[in-house]
């Protein structure tokens, strides 16, 4: 080994200490900030080291690659509103897909004929992988971006299409990894995985987008791991192992606060058998509030709470539920905010949100923490979010979404509950907690309702 | 890959597995996205794989182009992802609201 190979080793070691030192510092939110230096650092230090350690003999595809990944990357990072932040994942999970993909065809391209069983085993992981995950996560993007419908799409006999297209892929996976002259198995797996990846994703939901995404996260990571095996480099190994675990570790907690299994959000289709089952009526009536009675509800309360729900990022109303809330502050009124694992559209996206807007974090509570305080909290106003506070999940053994935990904003002395129309949330299910006695609706766009409520509190 | 790299490449894999799960379990909800955003932008560290084939060696003109937009979209993942992150992770900094309102009503 020459020198420089000992530097790059080095430089590899080194970033594989910072990274997990970074996601160490992620468990409190002081801590994380210092943690993510540490990992950039990491970064630097391995892309130099590689670009030392390797003979390279031509710059201008990487210098050219660099510079407009840099660019694009800093547009982004700039650029992005907080509220597009499950889109932009999205988009970022199909690129570091994308790239581990690439890497598999051109090492393929390269080397294919000098490759062990094992080697050709992990590089069709790999580009399996890394194809599905691109795909998969464009068509995610494109739902959250609006750019097509969230709702799922089906067919008659979609599980045994998609059942097909997997068999096939695999079969060709196996073909190539017992002929790797075989240049056709290897592309049509390759072709397979883009269309499998495609089929995957479009039947399901918008409201199950954060086990999705968590999912895709975790295929992405492991592509990456894979990569890792094929070139025999420890670094890539663990990135993508840290990647996909963390992936695979929110996807486990988004489908426990679902009460779902992973089988059943991807082959579920869960929307649309509930508008087959036609639900019964919940009855009665929905009681509407004016502006002023809320807002006096809310400034002679002691103790209100907020609920933030998918509603809020759409009508980008974190801004005015947090000038409410100070207003209300202000009177002496305590103020909370109740963030359900699965309240829009990634894991954590309400925090996020409004962090934003400066609500500080120590007024951001999780259900475990709440849910003991609603039975003394005086309002209880539910912002545009609908299943995560539907009683129906607790009480009603038939509900479909019977045995999701929830927020039990229904415990609380009075509801609130902001919504743009008198329609159904996402999943379509009857919410009766719309009809009991204590709560009162107020209908029309968050942000405006939200801000018209805190004039009206100002002139209480 | 000879027998010994395997067995070693399996022990880092085993356990950076059991490492991730350790920490991560650790991360509270409320950095979830963050922890998305950064664990994403880490595993842009396949841009050094993408680093070999666009510019390494003498290999044919295709896999240097294949290297190439590869090694675009992990830039854009390591700039993107770690510049965001830290957006995020600023706002989270933040002690109490700020008075003067800076919302920004777009």
């Amino acid at each position: 080994m020459t020198i420089q190979t000992y530097f790059m080793e080095a430089t590899y070691l080194l970033a594989s200490i910072l990274f997990i030192l970074a996601l160490k510092g992620m468990s409190h939110p002081e801590t994380a900030r210092r943690g993510m230096f540490m990992a950039e650092a990491g970064m630097f230090a391995a892309i130099v080291g590689t670009l030392v350690g390797t003979q390279i003999v031509t710059w201008t595809w990487i210098i050219a690659g660099l510079s407009l990944g840099s660019i694009i990357g800093a547009w982004m990072a700039v650029t992005v509103p907080m509220t597009a932040m499950p889109q932009r994942t999205a988009l970022s999970h199909a690129f570091g897909a994308l790239a581990a993909a690439l890497v598999g065809v051109g090492e393929f391209v390269v080397k294919a004929a000098e490759m062990g069983t094992v080697t050709r085993g992990a590089l069709g992981f790999e580009v399996m992988l890394g194809a599905l995950t691109t795909t998969g996560s464009l068509i995610a993007a494109a739902k959250l971006q609006g750019v097509i419908g969230g709702k799922p799409i089906q067919f008659r006999g979609q599980n045994a299409v998609n059942l097909l297209i997997a068999l096939a892929m695999v079969s060709s996976f196996v073909l190539f990894w017992m002929h790797p002259e075989m240049v056709t198995a290897f592309y049509s797996m390759l072709g397979l995985a883009f269309v499998f990846g495609v089929m995957l994703v479009i039947p399901i939901g918008s409201a199950d987008m954060p086990v999705v995404m968590s999912l895709l996260n975790s295929y992405a990571g492991l592509a990456a791991a894979a990569t890792g095996f094929v070139l025999g480099n420890n670094v890539l190994i663990i990135a993508g192992t840290l990647d996909g675990f963390s992936g695979f570790i929110l996807s486990v907690l988004m489908c426990k606060a679902m009460n779902r299994s992973i089988t059943n959000v991807l082959f579920g289709g869960f929307g649309s058998v509930i508008a087959e089952a036609g639900q019964a009526s919940a009855g009665g009536v929905m009681r509407e509030i004016n502006l002023d009675d809320a807002a006096m509800q809310l400034a002679f309360a002691n103790r209100v709470v907020f609920v933030p729900g998918y509603g809020l990022a759409t009508a980008q109303a974190q801004h005015a539920v947090r000038e409410l809330a100070e207003l209300l502050q202000d009177r002496g009124v305590t103020v909370k905010y109740a963030i359900h694992p699965v309240a829009g559209r990634m894991p954590g996206h309400m925090n996020v949100l409004l962090a934003e807007a400066n609500v500080p974090y120590s007024a951001l509570y999780e259900m475990e923490q709440i849910n003991p305080e609603f039975p003394s909290t005086d309002v209880a106003v539910v912002i545009g979010a609908n299943d995560v506070v539907n009683p129906d999940a607790r009480d009603n053994p038939k509900s479909l979404i019977a045995g999701m935990p929830i927020l039990e904003v229904d415990r609380a002395k009075s509801v609130i509950v902001l919504k743009r129309g008198q329609g159904r949330g996402f999943s379509g299910l009857e919410n009766p907690l719309f009809f009991k006695s204590c709560t009162s609706m107020l209908y029309g766009d968050a942000k405006s309702t939200l801000s018209h409520l805190a004039q009206a509190v100002q002139r209480v | 890959m000879n027998p010994a790299v395997l067995i070693a490449s399996i022990y880092v894999f085993a356990l950076a597995a059991f490492l991730g799960y350790q920490v991560i379990s650790r991360v509270p909800p409320l950095l979830h996205t963050p922890l998305m955003s950064a664990t994403n932008a880490i595993s842009g560290i396949s841009l050094i794989g993408s680093l070999v084939l666009a510019g390494a060696v003498h290999y044919p003109l295709f896999a240097h182009i294949l290297g190439f937009v590869a090694v675009t979209t992990a830039t854009v993942n390591v700039v993107g992802g770690f510049g965001i992150t830290d957006r995020m992770l600023k706002m989270f900094g933040k002690r109490r609201p700020d008075a003067t309102a800076t919302a920004v009503h777009k």
